[in-house]
């Protein structure tokens, strides 16, 4: 037998080989074409989405904050002892000449008219352009002071010993241009900052007590000692109460780098507005309960809806998904009525979510609203009174995924080794033992990750929840189970549908948040997997 | 072999009119074989004849595959194991199984042997059961110091070893095996089998394998399978091992422990 004619030889063998080869080069190539296209999909919609998380934002406030810091301070400086304002600066400067224990603060060119009489004080740590902190020639210990001095000393402090050890025990005069002028402006933007958020908790506290009313003060101090409060507390409550910011108009980040020209110009038309680059997923935004104003709109309502919702989903799915799967997997005799039921729950995976809702509607909403909105257990929360109920919702998604929990569940079940049935059964084991012992233990991994897959799909899941009753405007957290509710997707989808521009920036940034709650499920999926996973 | 087929308590088990169906494909057919007390009986004969599916008849190992039907006895203590009042669960807690492949629970040594014990009720030390079944398997020195090892840990020989210690654990009176020693290497084959010999002191054994030697070394009785023009397997032969390796009764039989045919 010639075995050799048969088969390619030589070069024709080379061709032949080289020939299958490039089919797999070519395949190979499509499939790397398929997932780059993927990945960069996916980096666009990454990239769209932090595009609009981040960016300038053209705020307007009630009371501008850089002028509450700047009155306070200023207020301050004017009430301090010995202080005294001079309308004129001449007068001022001549004033100051004369006595050794004042200080005074000048504008250059006034400074310079007078510079026989007096000498301007060095700042060592800092620079107030336009400003001359200025003594008497008089005075022969004063060269120097520190940012730090030059706070004390121009509001708290009462003698110059106060300020630095080794001054004259003397009280301290203080010569100041009038209120609202430039000098004394720039002086207290550079000594004290004019940023709320720079201020010690001590001076917001102040400025509350300023610029609330009397009655709302006492609310507040009556919800929380001022003492206890928190920097952030009185930032917060003021922003809230006093500064009231309005964003007016909002740009996203890729304009903001590539377009400054044009903002600068559009707010040079609003002049009472303020631009500020925000970041709109803040820790503030995750956990401020949602608001009709965007500025003060958070998630932490939806939130905690989207996780009672899944409690439910999860509670009631995966039980009965598990269930379902062992009995089809295990028990089922292959009957018509088991034939029956697999291809409708093969059928059931691809239904259209809205149609669950439909369903739900119908069943859970209206049908056992006793037991949905909790009635029948006299725990029906008053402001609901109706079945559109956390626990309706989570029922509905906990049937939207349940076929797919079976499916997966039985896929799980059916991959552990028959070998270890037999060994099972070969030991005198009950099927129950089998499956208890090992089918279930074995096929954990699998049916846990596919739980967790389904329950990322009911945790985005919108179009169900809209028809099942989800709140679109909620304001107080849910509280259990027979509270009515909102969920992150369900309010980002009214966020889209606002007009304001900042609800946008703010549903692209609740889509942030709920991407990484989706990715943190997933991570635990993985989690659990390799935790369960066995080798054999 | 026809004139011992009476069901006196000599016999550990013993089938008589074996048919086994698969669907409409009768697998094997007419087969009678009696099984004695603490004697080792080979079952050999070519590939796709029957003999895994005749052993597992022996303790309703083929209740587990849908599609098979069995007719005929299978009388164990003169009690027909398939009549309708007996409960495959039991038969199996008195008839154990050794796989082809090594299959130990992906669980540690210890609770591989132990977890048979437990399900079946087993109120005495669990420790010292699990000490003297590994022992009983030969096992005992190699692993008594690592317990907790998962199963799987242990060498192919050694798995197969653990399965017989997991078997030996719940104190059968028959153990089938199943081409124990074809997933292993000649040495680790070599153990099995002094096993075996030693185990046949207290346990009657049944043995499916395709290794002339390892019968004619090991076992007492042989029965020779083969099967028809229609594939269906029967029982060709049956005789002490000695007498069929030396004698063999049938024409066929000879050719195939001579290596002429299959
Ligand atoms: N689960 C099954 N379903 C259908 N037919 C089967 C099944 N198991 C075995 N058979 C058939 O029954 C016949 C006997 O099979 P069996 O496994 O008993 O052979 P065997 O003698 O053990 O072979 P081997 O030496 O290869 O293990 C074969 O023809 C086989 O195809
Ligand atoms: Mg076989």
């Amino acid at each position: 037998m010639t075995n050799n004619s048969y088969f390619p030889e030589g070069s024709e063998l080379e061709r032949f080989v080289k020939r299958r080869r490039q089919k797999g080069v070519i395949w190979r190539s499509l499939f790397l074409l398929a997932t780059t296209l993927g990945v960069i999909i996916l980096m666009v919609l990454l990239l769209s989405i932090i595009d609009d998380s981040l960016g300038y934002a053209a705020v307007q406030y009630k009371i501008d904050p850089h002028e509450m810091v700047v009155g306070f301070y200023q207020d301050m400086a004017l009430n301090a002892s010995n202080a005294r304002a001079f309308d004129d600066a001449d007068e001022l400067a001549r004033a100051l000449g004369e006595h050794p224990d004042a200080v005074g603060l000048l504008d250059e060119a006034t400074f310079r008219a007078h510079a026989d009489d007096l000498r301007a004080v060095s700042i060592e740590d800092g620079e107030l352009p336009g400003v001359v902190v200025a003594v008497s020639q008089q005075n022969d210990w004063l060269q120097s002071v520190t940012m730090q001095e030059l706070a004390p000393l121009f509001t708290i402090a009462e003698t110059w010993s106060d300020v630095r050890e080794g001054w004259p025990e003397t009280p301290v005069h203080r010569y100041l241009p009038p209120a609202g002028s430039p000098v004394l402006t720039t002086f207290i933007a550079g000594v004290y900052g004019d940023d709320p958020a720079q201020q010690p908790v001590e001076a917001l506290l102040a400025m509350l007590a300023q610029h609330l009313s009397p009655g709302a003060l006492r609310q507040f101090v009556a919800e929380k000692p001022l003492d206890q409060r928190t920097q952030e507390e009185a930032l917060g409550i003021l922003a809230e109460r006093v500064l009231e910011p309005t964003v007016i108009e909002t740009w996203s980040l890729s304009q903001s780098i590539l377009h400054k020209d044009e903002i600068e110009a559009a707010m040079a038309q609003t002049p009472d507005a303020e631009l500020e680059f925000r970041r709109w997923v803040t820790w503030d935004f995750i956990t401020s309960p949602q608001s009709s104003k965007p500025e003060l709109a958070g998630v932490r309502t939806a939130i905690i809806g989207s996780l009672w919702v899944v409690l439910i989903t999860l509670l009631f799915s995966v039980p009965v998904g598990i269930g379902a799967a062992v009995y089809l997997e295990e028990y089922g005799s292959g009957s018509r009525l088991d034939q029956f039921i697999e291809n409708n729950i093969n059928n059931l995976a691809g239904v259209p979510s809205i149609i669950y809702g439909m369903l739900g509607l119908a069943v859970f909403v209206r049908a056992l609203e006793p037991l949905t909105s909790g009635s029948m257990f006299g725990l029906a929360d008053p402001t609901t009174a109706n079945g559109r109920t956390i626990l309706a919702a989570g029922l509905t998604l906990g049937l939207l995924i349940l076929p797919i929990i079976i499916i997966n569940a039985r896929e799980a079940i059916r991959a552990v080794p028959r070998a270890f049935r037999e060994a099972s059964y070969g030991l005198g084991a009950t099927k129950w033992q089998t499956i208890w012992h090992h089918v279930l233990p074995n096929a954990i991994p699998g049916i846990l990750t596919g739980s967790i897959l389904a329950i990322s799909r009911a945790f985005g899941e919108t179009a169900p929840l809209v028809v099942v009753g989800a709140s679109t405007a909620i304001f107080v957290d849910p509280n259990g189970p027979f509270s009515k509710f909102t969920t992150l997707p369900i309010q980002i989808y009214q966020w889209t549908s606002r007009p304001q521009a900042a609800f946008q920036n703010l549903a692209a940034a609740a889509i942030i948040v709920l991407l990484a709650l989706l990715l943190a499920l997933n991570a635990v999926a993985i989690l659990l997997r390799n935790k369960y996973q066995r080798s054999y | 072999m026809a004139d011992q087929s009476s069901s006196n308590g000599h016999y550990a088990i013993e089938a008589k009119n074996l048919n086994v169906f698969y669907g409409d494909f009768h697998a094997v057919k007419d087969v009678n074989l009696t099984v004695e007390k603490n004697k080792i009986t080979a079952l050999i004969g070519p590939s796709g004849c029957g003999k895994s599916t005749v052993l597992r008849c022996f303790n309703r190992m083929n209740d587990l595959i849908p599609v098979a039907r069995i007719q005929g006895d299978v009388l164990f203590h003169g009690k027909n194991i398939y009549d309708p009042d007996v409960d495959p669960v039991q038969v199996r807690r008195r008839i154990g199984m050794v796989f082809q492949k090594p299959n130990p629970f992906p669980k540690s040594i210890y609770d591989n042997v132990a977890w048979g014990a437990k399900i079946n009720g087993f109120k005495g030390d669990l420790d010292e059961l699990v000490r003297t079944s590994l022992e009983g398997a030969a096992l005992w020195d190699e692993v008594k110091d690592k317990l907790d090892a998962n199963g799987y840990s242990l060498s192919g020989g050694q798995q197969q070893r653990l399965c017989i210690a997991r078997a030996l654990a719940v104190r059968p009176d028959i153990i089938l095996m199943d081409e124990p020693t074809s997933a292993l290497d000649p040495i680790a084959s070599l153990r099995i089998e002094e096993l075996m010999i030693q185990l046949a002191e207290q346990y009657t054994i049944i043995v499916v394998t395709h290794n002339m030697q390892q019968a004619a070394r090991v076992s007492d009785y042989t029965a020779f399978f083969t099967v028809d023009e229609g594939r269906t397997g029967y029982l060709e032969e049956f005789a002490p091992t000695e007498e069929l390796f030396t004698t063999p009764r049938s024409r066929i039989t000879e050719d195939y422990i001579t290596g002429r045919f299959g």
